[in-house]
């Protein structure tokens, strides 16, 4: 029994094991220490914080990198503003019968893949784009405008591809709000803002902010939108990560950027997490 | 306020109004797509200028539809295969996970169920980087002291294939451990006392239960695999998959071939979208 006991044990753990370390364990391991090392000018590798030094001294690798933190706040709160209405819509207000049907409406664009969706972005919004195209046709514009790559429109389809993981843990959050506390404070006379702020605000916090935490990562980490709908201004981190790799082929550097921005998402994950005293299993869940 | 509460009509309009126009926004690129791979121009835009399949089915010099477009068909073709073992793979070993996290006791349980969730927060493509870094340092280790040239350690399918598993293993822990949760574990204490050892009760009985987690997990880790590009992009060797070939094509300017492509990846994960909550919705 005990012996037997042993060997699910071990046949569960022994894939795992292998999956973790190999996978995730040591690969960062070599990239922590490959972001330490450095070619002197003689060829030689040596251990040396230079990868790390030479992010602050050029400006352009640390406005990068602060632009992209920006950017992503930025785009995390925009998100919010327009989830928040959103699932306060679906979990309260429409006739409880096509609640399920625009919770799969809402699902099913987050399916297709994140380049058809930019894709689509881009023959909307470019010169010979369909936009363009109609504002024409009405008469609104004589010529046609450029609207893709402008740092509005990155933002623009960073918001696009990251609205469902703000929607669907707020949904949750509120599908569990007593509709009875806002008939309650309503019957009291409080307003509408005081009733957003004092009684779902509060309550969807846990769901805000998990959502916020995935929100701000993914955008952190985003390669094709900054890419394919940004301008030649608009660089994002991950693209000099991207550049240092494939580009110049100095994989020493790279590593360091990696490092960075890993620290930051890391960082950001944990703030959220004890600011709200919530640990990631729950988030997760 | 809410639908039990009398509400002004201005804010009932209102708001239906701002639900309709986020749902516009949601899919008018959706259905611009679509819409223009069945446009019979040289250029995915308007004007209109009639219905057409050619970007499907043609194959003359000035159009080659999809599925007569080589480079295209086999880059879906390497999705195909690199999706199937990052599903096969990735399925087995979220199992393992799910039980193990689940069912099992040991000292560091929550220091290794910490690290199933790393995955979850580290970009995309920073493990595409690390798993790149750590796969030519052993590849350099084995060629210089054992003057083995492995194939595995340089970029290519294998290397795809492991990367996005690293991830996508951790999503079907994830959903497999929800149903296992819910498991009544006096059946399995029964079949131990008739006299079935622990892998009999597994597989009889545990795993018949786990079916549709399953399942579903095997199917969203396909789908996530065949979409994967952040991790994919940094592993991938000339075997293209078919997001960083559509890539490099949307970059470099575009044919409504693209359109039509997508057309088809919209209708095909929608369908299988459609039907993974349909099932799941059944299994509960």
């Amino acid at each position: 029994m005990t012996n037997n006991k042993r060997w699910a044990l071990l046949f569960f753990l022994s894939p795992v094991l292998l999956w973790l370390v190999v996978m995730i364990v040591l690969p960062h391991i070599d990239l922590l220490i490959m972001s330490f090392r450095f070619e002197t000018d003689d060829g030689q590798m040596t251990w040396s914080f230079n990868n790390y030094l030479s992010f602050f001294e050029e400006p352009i690798y640390w406005l990068t990198f602060v632009r992209t933190a920006l950017y992503s706040i930025l785009v995390t709160f925009l998100t919010l503003v327009i989830a928040l209405p959103l699932a306060f819509y679906i979990t309260k207000v429409v006739a409880p019968k096509f609640q399920g049907f625009l919770l799969v409406l809402l699902l099913l664009p987050f399916w297709v893949s994140e380049l058809v969706r930019v894709y689509g972005w881009m023959i909307l919004l470019r010169e010979s784009g369909v936009i363009n195209h109609f504002l024409i046709r009405l008469g609104v514009l004589q010529q046609p405008v450029e609207m893709l790559y402008k740092d509005a429109t990155m933002i623009l389809g960073l918001v696009y591809t990251s609205m469902l993981f703000m929607v669907v843990p707020i949904v949750s959050v509120l599908e569990s709000l007593d509709d009875s506390l806002i008939e309650a404070a309503y019957d009291l006379g409080a307003n509408m803002w005081s009733i957003l702020f004092k009684i779902i605000i509060p309550h969807a916090t846990s769901g805000i902010v998990s959502g916020s935490i995935v929100v701000f990562m993914l955008t952190l980490g985003n390669y094709l939108t900054p890419n394919l709908m940004g301008g030649k201004n608009s660089l994002w981190f991950t693209e000099q990560i991207y550049n240092q790799f494939i580009a110049s082929f100095n994989w020493n550097q790279g590593s360091a950027f990696g490092f960075l921005l890993l620290a930051l998402s890391s960082l950001v994950v944990w703030l959220g997490l004890k600011l709200t005293r919530q640990n990631l299993q729950k988030v997760v869940q | 306020m809410i639908r039990t509460l009398p509400t002004s009509k201005t804010y009932n309009r209102l708001f239906t109004f701002y639900v309709i126009l986020y749902f516009i926004f949601l899919f008018a690129p959706l259905l611009v797509t679509c819409v223009l791979a069945f446009n019979d121009s040289l250029f995915p835009s308007l004007p209109w200028k009639g219905f057409t399949l050619d970007w499907f089915t043609a194959n003359s010099e000035q159009r080659v539809g999809i599925f007569h477009d080589r480079i295209n068909l086999d880059s879906i073709w390497v999705s195909f295969q690199v999706a199937f073992y990052v599903t096969l793979l990735s399925t087995a070993v979220g199992t393992c996970g799910a039980f193990l996290f689940e069912q099992e006791d040991f000292r560091f349980k929550q220091l290794l169920y910490f690290l199933m969730l790393a995955p979850l927060v580290i970009p995309g493509v920073i493990l595409g980087i690390s798993i790149l870094l750590l796969s030519n340092t052993l590849g350099t280790y084995f060629e210089t002291s054992w003057n083995l040239d492995i194939e595995l350690f340089r970029p290519g399918f294998w290397l795809v294939v492991l990367g996005q598993f690293s991830f996508i293993a951790t999503l079907v822990t994830l959903v497999v451990s929800a149903r296992l949760r819910k498991f009544d574990r006096t059946l399995e204490e029964a079949a131990l006392n008739l006299g079935a050892n622990r892998f009999e009760v597994i597989w009889h009985i545990t795993l018949k239960f786990l079916r549709p987690a399953i399942f579903g997990a095997a199917a969203l880790a396909f789908l996530m695999s065949f979409e994967n590009f952040n991790t994919t992009l940094f592993l991938v060797g000339y075997e293209a998959t078919l997001p960083i070939n559509l890539y490099l094509q949307v970059r470099d300017g575009s044919t409504p071939v693209i359109n039509a492509i997508s057309f088809l990846l919209i209708v095909g994960t929608s369908l299988i979208a459609l039907a993974n909550l349909y099932f799941s919705r059944k299994a509960e």
